[in-house]
């Protein structure tokens, strides 16, 4: 059988060191030889960019630079989470369209996480009639273009509730009608601070109480009412602060005076179109996400648990969520980077987020469009990579080891 | 009480006029079963014909529509009380192995015991470790499950059902996803836990695994059970012309 040719030591003749392959045919020096000429290329075009703009600037007379952000900018903006006059400074636009944009990707993200995730599971559902109402929700939403849901709802659904005076009202306290959502604002004494640091003491406290409980079952193996203890310290602790510091906290009712409200805080009628279209619109791309995170565990695996005697909550709690989740997050941050970026949409119903207000209305007052467009662009980016980096960071901490 | 088994058997599953249906395929007819405590069966029989069913059945991976199940003196019913018992003393090995791959292998022995038995961890890693050791991988128990061969993956998967210490074990084709060198330490595992008493129900082709530790095979064919007898009467003497055939082919090459 054995045939000397065949045997494992190279035959004498040949060299212990690999010839070297002709410059053209090395694939590391062609890498190399290639990079440099693209990072040369990109260099080129930067410096055209860049030499083209500051002269066609010139030659219009516009002036460049920042100096227009100390301007008074003069006109008003229709909703302002700091305040804001039409005194105030162009830079001071910024800021209010900077927050007013956070505001719609923060609660969107928020709704948007928690109907996805609901449907997403409606949509696994033994319950045929729930799982088919989802799949509907599911298809309809996502196949019909976010701009046209946002007009959708701010022209077809909102106009038709009624007016200030015949508004939807719960309670007394919250009024619903065209202009908008009315409800009671809140008016914080001084004391209201010790609720605040109560809440604080309670988050850390419910930690604490749950650093202590697995610490706890790790050691005896009995199990604590987590969940139910923190919540119940969460919303206790500074429910009692409250009362004992005299209930420092009034309410801004709003009152009906003639065609309008008096008082309480009023939601504009184009952040609430803005939210609904792009909560239920990212909600339904989640929603798939979550359906294929969950199915991508197999079956097996909940088999595997049940034969150990784990109860349902407790395999979807310690085996199919943890393995579900490394496929969701990655495609989870996608949705929230799209839905962070399609707020500037409200553009088209006149919402007052940062590409409205700063990269519409600043532009054309001051004209100053290279900068203003450029600082616009570098805000979506540091939020989004803000967001992936929270995310990346996340999914680190999920990923499985193999091999 | 290991007199008293002695003396007299006790039951540890009995299947009485057991049926179950898929839509309308009848998969399960009329299966009747006791099998004593300590006693090791397999169940062969050709791909479709019921078995892996009836074992699932066992441990309520599957429902039975008729008939009556007791597992360890406890009705198998509707009662959820029932099934986690059941389940806490019967333990399943799958063909797929199915360790949870996001946890050590360790922690895929601890996990069950911890959260279910309520064992504290270092109770529970101790118990594990010393499984590990009976299966042999005692220096793995850092890995994931993805860095473990086939076989290593079965053997831990076997030592985590023997951390919640099951009184039976149920085996579904444990080596039908194996590479053929990876067979005999699965085996060997297997034939080893046979000897130190465990009551087994295994479906299985390993028809030298059935000569050496069997106590009675079982051949089912067509969702019953066609003949059951020792494994030296079954495989020299078979009694239904659907057992020989069978036997012929698998034996034939």
């Amino acid at each position: 059988m054995a045939d000397p040719n065949l045997s494992a030591t190279p035959p004498q003749t040949l060299s212990t060191v690999p010839s070297k392959p002709s410059f053209w045919n090395d694939p590391q020096k062609r890498a190399l030889v290639f990079q440099i000429l693209l990072v040369i290329g990109i260099g080129l075009l930067l410096w055209f960019i860049f030499s083209n703009t500051l002269h066609n600037l010139d030659k219009r007379g516009i002036k460049t630079g920042f100096d227009f952000l100390d301007r008074p900018a003069g006109f008003g903006i229709t909703q302002t989470l700091i305040p804001y006059t039409e005194a105030s400074t162009f830079g001071r636009t910024f800021l209010v369209g900077l927050l007013n944009t956070l505001l719609v990707a923060g609660l969107g993200i928020i709704f948007a996480t928690m109907l996805g995730f609901s449907v997403g599971v409606a949509r696994l559902s033994k319950n045929w009639l729930i799982s088919r109402i989802a799949l509907v929700f599911i298809e309809t939403i996502r196949n019909i273009p976010p701009l046209l849901q946002i007009l959708f709802w701010y022209r077809a659904i909102l106009p038709l509730l009624p007016g200030p005076k015949d508004s939807i009202s719960l309670a007394e306290l919250f009024y619903l009608h065209k202009r908008g959502l009315t409800l009671p604002s809140p008016l914080f004494e001084p004391a209201f601070i010790w609720t605040f640091w109560a809440f604080i003491a309670a988050l850390v406290l419910a930690f604490i109480i749950g650093r202590w409980a697995k610490a706890r079952r790790e050691k005896t193996g009995e199990q604590f009412p987590v969940l139910w203890t923190a919540v119940g310290v969460i919303i206790g602790v500074p429910l009692i602060t409250f009362f004992l510091t005299g209930s420092p906290l009034n309410w801004d009712v709003p009152a009906l005076s003639g065609f309008n409200f008096r008082g309480g805080l009023t939601v504009i009628p184009e952040l609430t179109a803005l939210l609904l279209a792009l909560s239920i619109y990212t909600a339904a791309f989640i929603a798939e996400i979550v359906r294929s995170g969950i199915q991508s565990v197999s079956k097996g695996q909940s088999e595997a648990a049940a034969s150990l005697g784990l109860r349902p909550n407790r395999t979807l709690q310690l085996v199919v969520i943890p393995q579900a989740m490394r496929v969701i997050i990655p495609q989870l941050t996608s949705q929230y980077l799209n839905l962070t970026k399609n707020t500037s949409l409200g553009v088209a119903i006149g919402y007052p987020d940062l590409v409205n207000v700063f990269a519409g209305t600043t532009l054309n007052q001051t004209g100053q469009a290279v900068e203003i467009i450029f600082m616009t662009m570098l805000v979506y980016l540091a939020i989004s990579l803000t967001i992936s980096m929270f995310m990346n960071w996340y999914n680190k901490r999920m990923a499985l080891v193999e091999r | 009480m290991e007199t008293a088994t002695q003396t007299k058997p006790e039951i540890a599953v009995s299947l009485r006029d057991v049926n179950k249906w898929y839509g309308e395929f009848h998969v399960l007819k009329n299966v009747n079963l006791d099998v004593e405590r300590g006693q090791r069966i397999v169940i062969c029989g050709p791909s479709g014909s019921g078995k892996s069913t009836m074992i699932r059945c066992i441990n309520r991976l599957e429902e039975h529509q008729a008939g009556q199940i007791i597992v360890d003196g406890i009705e198998l019913n509707n009662d959820l009380k029932n099934i986690d018992q059941i389940r806490r003393e019967v333990g399943m090995v799958f063909q797929h192995f199915n360790l949870f791959p996001h946890l050590t292998v360790l922690e895929n022995c601890c996990l069950a015991p911890m959260w279910v038995r309520k064992i504290p961890r270092k109770e529970a890693e101790a118990t594990a470790m010393e499984y590990l050791e009976r299966v042999k991988i005692p220096h793995q128990a850092k890995k994931f499950p993805g860095q473990l061969s086939g076989g290593q993956q079965q053997r831990v998967a076997i030592a985590r059902s023997l951390c919640m210490k099951p009184r039976i074990m149920l085996f579904d084709e444990p080596t039908s996803a194996l590479d053929p060198e990876m067979i005999k330490e699965v085996l060997d595992t297997m034939i080893e836990l046979a000897e130190s008493g465990m009551t087994m129900l295994c479906v299985t082709h390993e028809m030298g695994f059935a000569k050496t530790v069997a106590d009675s095979v079982i051949f089912m064919d067509a969702g019953q059970i066609i003949e059951m007898n020792t494994p030296d009467e079954f495989f020299n003497h078979p009694q239904h012309e659907r057992s020989k055939l069978f036997l012929s082919q698998i034996l034939g090459h």
